[in-house]
């Protein structure tokens, strides 16, 4: 191998990760501003700013034609931008929401959002790469940084618990997914994603169907599909709610667009398409069936998270590369939903806990009470369900549809009927909001006098502007679903002509 | 004259509406912007109304059709399409007249929270309309969903004790037949744009011109006609309309009454027959006995309650029973009578829900047993009791005798059922009608004035009297005079029933071709079964699936 080249190619391709440089550059800073001033106010400033910079680079990349950057390391262009402009934005929303938030529960700590930022140059890496080194890298970047963020509250048993169990559960799947890439890169003889699927010219080995085997197994731990959920409950019970929901939207968008680009380059058939539907409807009726009872709504939502996962797996299933970009469109949707939904309950806690004693009758009346942030949170409801005109439709259509056409109705049948079944839990929450007053619900269950507190302006308009933005997504969504195709329609073109 | 704009006016004046109110402070100015809405709608619908000429064909495309694209990305034909033709004209025209009806039934009824009701109100008319005039399947799809979310707090806010029992109930019984529909149009969206060429499509005019395989028609005729029942509601599926009815505002029962319901069996009309005409045949006698059933069961029912709203809420049941029957007897009568009658029951159970609402307003209670003899206190609301109870129980000369007169008829002349007793026995719902109706206007305005508050109750106003007053006029003119929204109707329904008949032979005929080549020569006909749709739970060669993921293994550059 000539490296004689390989400085100047480097710093060729420096641009295409100018957004890991801003954010992980931003993180050392706030570190170095935390040691010297305990609590600065302006952190959260500079990391809103941060990912406001890297989203505004990534939304002019979006439009360019896919490539790779570093050795073929790293995939860049319209797909890497899309990918990246749904975890930054995740991680924005994060940063305006969470100040008042941690400030009530005395954990403004600047290192939460050194953490957060250092999370997301992991996960942009993770949905970005094209190796299984980098996929590797990327997850753990990511995944050491949320262990820390889930055990936020140390002095909180719920805390503790969420710290330490995703901690070893995550550990353990990391495991899982080491053996499999081990034997992945064993068979195949190379870690790039693109050359695996033709490494094989006369029939694949069993051990390579092991290997990308193991490797789901991983990936299901990451995005909480059943069997692999057990800890997404009480990891996002414990968790400090904002964090909860940066975890269930970007890790998990973050860990999907990776497990796309292994199943879309790196396997030579559709062969894995049955394990992943099977997948699919145990995590659908598992996140739906255990929903159904959650007294706390960190916990409904945990287990509507999951629920969630299971509808993406369906679309994985179709095997089809319009099965993948309805995948990454329903991403964005989701993440929107979720970011949302979390955002409203953080800015309602009160219980000094995380919000993790915090029933849902606590929230009774609030529809009312606040009514921007209830009528947000429900277009969230509604939009989780899956009804028009919002976002959550046109998910489930570009998830379901492709599953469909691939053959799969039977499965598509069954996603339904889950949806259907989550409309009880769903309205639930809507009842509780618009239906009952602070009067109907029992008293340990009421907030203190003066409990809530007044939400900050910036915060209540984040929420806002995620329902506002499920309404556009439900109208107004051809361009984005553009986008979600252009990776494997361009990766086609770039395939056929070498 | 632009009429194209004017169909997508009349369904989202009143969206404007909703949000010109969210801006008004006080309830005064609320109503009054609400009732204003509603007024202005109806007026542009009758400019639907006088656009609209039966006697050009709308096989072809609906008229006054409003086609906007680019909502979905290219290679999915789903778009904005919406017209009118015979089969939505006089509902649409239905819908947009109980708008400012139901606006001033709420006047006074609704003590709280003005904005959210009148807001909610108005979106739920957007939703009902859109239902009727859309011609994608998709765009179907997204206004039936919409009305939910509405009715889910228009019942759940405003209404009585057991109102979030009630609301819970009535989007979840709606969601899971609506949600089995969708797996259904999604499967005929692909399995029709494959045979046509062009991918994915809902618009109504490629559906029905693709005939589906048999067996594949069987399984989504009842993914549809599931969603549909539920709406109508068949029995046995009808448990949640006597609770929603009672529960929800008089506003919320009369536009639940009066329109949600015909989206049941609009949709079984519009959708249903004449795309698996095939299983709708077979599935007709099935149907027509649970219709059946439900005219009786429904009647037996209404006359056992003591509660006037629980009364008209059963009889809802039965009345629609008789709409179903219409609609499975596949002959032109019975097809004009079931659209007839919707708009029939729409005007008079309409009616009945507004004077038991303004009952209930005077006295807050429902009971028969807690009025009588209110005929000499109040003898205006009495006269348009009387009209309304026998205007539905179907007394000749009113619009109800009309439409079920004409569903009868056509039932028994009809093939497809050949059952009179069947129809013997939908016969006797009839005079079970006027049994539990009279034996309600008798316990309530006739014999003694038992409660001395009632005799002071007030008469109606000029509010009330204002709002009645339109309903009572079109029961006798639809009554006298039918035959000129019979006009409007024929062209379509004729229409509906020839391709009903050609889709029907032409589907038995391509199966007979299917077996008869399998037998004969397997080999030479491979691609026409190839070509065909798959049936459920296997692979289906689409269009879409061009890359499939193995593309770029067996083409990527090996380095």
């Amino acid at each position: 191998m000539d490296l004689s080249g390989a400085f100047t190619a480097m710093w060729a391709d420096l641009p295409a990760i100018f957004s890991m440089l801003i954010v992980g550059a931003a993180g050392l800073v706030v570190i170095l501003m935390e040691a010297f001033q305990n609590r600065d106010p302006r952190i959260p400033w500079l990391t809103a700013g941060a990912f406001g910079l890297a989203m505004g680079w990534e939304a002019f990349q979006l439009g360019t034609a896919p490539d790779t950057a570093f050795f073929e390391q790293l995939r860049t262009g319209g797909y890497a931008a899309y990918i990246n402009l749904l975890i930054l934005g995740a991680g924005l929303f994060t940063t305006l929401v969470s100040p008042p938030y941690l400030r009530r529960l005395n954990r403004n700590f600047g290192e939460v959002y050194a953490l957060l930022l250092f999370a997301t140059v992991g996960m942009i890496m993770l949905g970005t790469s094209n190796t299984l080194i980098s996929v590797f890298v990327g997850l753990e970047t990511m995944s050491v940084c949320l262990y820390i963020m889930a055990g936020l509250l140390r002095e909180d048993e719920g805390g503790i618990e969420s710290g330490f169990k995703y901690f070893v559960l995550g550990a353990f799947s990391t495991g899982f997914l080491l053996y499999g890439i081990a034997l992945m890169y064993g068979t195949t003889g190379t870690m790039h994603l693109p050359e695996m699927a033709g490494a094989f010219p006369d029939g694949v080995p069993l051990l390579f169907w092991a290997g990308v085997g193991l490797v789901i197994v991983g990936f299901g731990f990451k995005v909480s599909a059943a069997p692999f959920h057990m800890w997404t409950p009480d990891v996002y019970q414990g968790a400090p709610t904002t964090l909860t929901g940066y975890m269930s939207t970007a890790s998990k968008a973050s860990a999907f667009a990776a497990l796309i680009l292994i199943l879309f380059f790196a396997l030579p058939s559709a062969q894995a398409s049955l394990v992943l539907a099977v997948l699919a409807l145990i995590t659908m009726a598992v996140g739906n069936v255990m929903a159904l009872r959650q007294a706390n709504v960190k916990r409904m939502l945990a287990y509507s998270s999951i629920a969630h996962a299971g509808y993406m797996f369906v679309a994985l299933a179709s095997g089809t590369t319009a099965g993948y970009s309805g995948a990454l469109f329903y991403l964005l949707v989701y993440t929107v939903m979720n970011l949302g939904a979390f955002g409203v309950l953080a800015l309602l806690e009160w219980d000094g806990m995380a919000g993790r004693k915090q029933t849902l009758s606590s929230l009774a009346g609030m529809g009312l009470e606040r009514p921007v942030l209830g009528a947000s949170m429900a277009v969230f409801m509604f939009s989780l369900i899956g009804f028009p005109p919002f976002g959550g439709f046109i998910g489930k259509y570009y998830i379901f549809a492709p599953a469909v056409s691939a053959g799969l109705t039977w499965l598509v049948i069954i996603g339904l009927l889950f949806s259907a079944m989550s409309g009880y839990y769903y309205l639930r929450v809507i009842y509780v909001l618009y239906m009952q007053t602070a009067a109907d619900v029992a008293e340990a269950d009421r907030a203190p006098e003066g409990g809530f507190a007044q939400p900050a302006w910036l915060s209540t308009a984040a929420v806002a502007l995620c329902a506002v933005l499920l309404l556009v997504l439900g109208v107004a969504f051809s361009g984005v679903v553009d986008v979600t195709e252009m990776l494997f329609i361009q990766a086609d073109a770039m395939a056929q002509t070498p | 004259m632009d009429f194209a704009a004017l169909t997508s006016l009349v369904i989202f004046l009143p969206l404007l509406g909703a949000l010109a109110l969210l801006a008004l402070p006080s309830a005064e100015s609320i109503k009054w912007t609400a009732l204003g809405t509603t007024v202005l709608t109806f007026v542009a619908s009758i400019g639907l109304f006088m656009g609209y000429d039966p006697s050009v064909s709308t096989a072809d495309m609906p008229q006054m059709a409003h086609v906007v694209g680019g909502w979905f990305p290219e290679g999915v034909d789903v778009k904005y399409f919406v017209g009118i033709d015979g089969l939505n004209i006089l509902l649409v025209l239905l819908t947009t007249l109980l708008g400012p009806i139901v606006v001033l039934s709420s006047w006074y009824y609704i003590e709280h929270s003005h904005k959210g009701y009148y807001a909610l109100l108005l979106l739920l008319q957007t939703g009902v309309t859109g239902v009727f005039m859309a011609f994608d399947l998709v765009l179907f799809y997204v206004f039936f969903e919409l009305t939910l979310i509405p009715m889910y707090f228009i019942i759940g806010i405003w209404g009585g004790e057991d109102r979030i029992y009630a609301a819970i109930k009535f989007v979840l019984y709606t969601l899971v037949g609506s949600l089995l529909m969708l797996a259904g149009v999604l499967f005929l969206g692909y399995a029709a744009g494959s045979a046509q060429g062009i991918g994915f499509t809902t618009d109504w005019y490629n559906l029905i011109d693709y005939t589906i395989p048999l067996g594949t028609q069987t399984w989504l005729f009842f993914v549809f006609a599931l969603a549909f029942a539920i709406k109508v509601p068949l029995f046995p599926l009808h448990t949640w309309l006597p609770d929603a009815h009672v529960q929800a505002p008089t506003g919320g029962s009369v536009i639940l009454a009066g329109v949600l319901l015909k989206m049941g069996t609009y949709g079984l009309l519009r959708f249903c027959l004449p795309f698996f005409p095939n299983a709708a045949q077979s599935a007709a006698v099935l149907i027509a006995v649970l219709a059946v059933i439900g005219i009786i069961y429904g009647a037996l029912l209404a006359r056992v309650q003591p509660d006037a709203k629980k009364l008209v809420a059963y009889s809802s049941v039965s009345h629609l029973g008789f709409v179903v029957l219409g609609i499975f007897a596949f002959t032109t009568e019975a097809m004009q009578g079931a659209v007839i009658q919707m708009i029939n029951h729409g005007i008079s159970t309409g009616a009945l829900f507004l004077l038991v609402g303004m009952l209930y307003e005077r006295r807050h209670t429902r009971l028969m047993e807690d009025y009588g003899g209110l005929a000499s206190s109040v003898p205006v609301l009495t006269t348009f009791m009387i009209l309304s109870v026998l205007a539905s129980a179907g007394l000749p000369g009113l619009n109800g005798f009309v439409g079920e007169f004409m569903i009868l008829l056509g039932s028994f002349k009809s093939t497809v059922l050949d059952s009179p007793m069947l129809i013997a026995l939908a016969t006797s719902g009839v005079i079970l009608a006027a049994v539990y109706l009279l034996h309600m206007v008798y316990n309530t305005f006739f014999g003694e004035l038992t409660h001395t508050e009632n005799a002071e109750m007030t008469d109606m106003t000029m509010r009330e009297f204002v709002l009645m007053a339109p309903l009572a006029i079109l029961m006798l003119v639809m009554g006298f005079y039918p035959q000129p929204f019979l006009n409007q109707t024929q062209p379509t329904t004729d229409f509906l029933l020839e391709t009903i008949e050609a889709k029907h032979i032409a589907a038995i005929e391509a199966e007979q071709e299917a077996t008869a080549s399998a037998t004969h020569s397997p080999a030479g006909h491979v691609e026409d079964v190839e070509s065909a749709p798959a049936p459920l739970f296997e692979s289906m060669p689409t269009a879409l699936r061009t890359a499939a993921p193995s593309s770029p293994a067996s083409s990527s550059p090996t380095r």
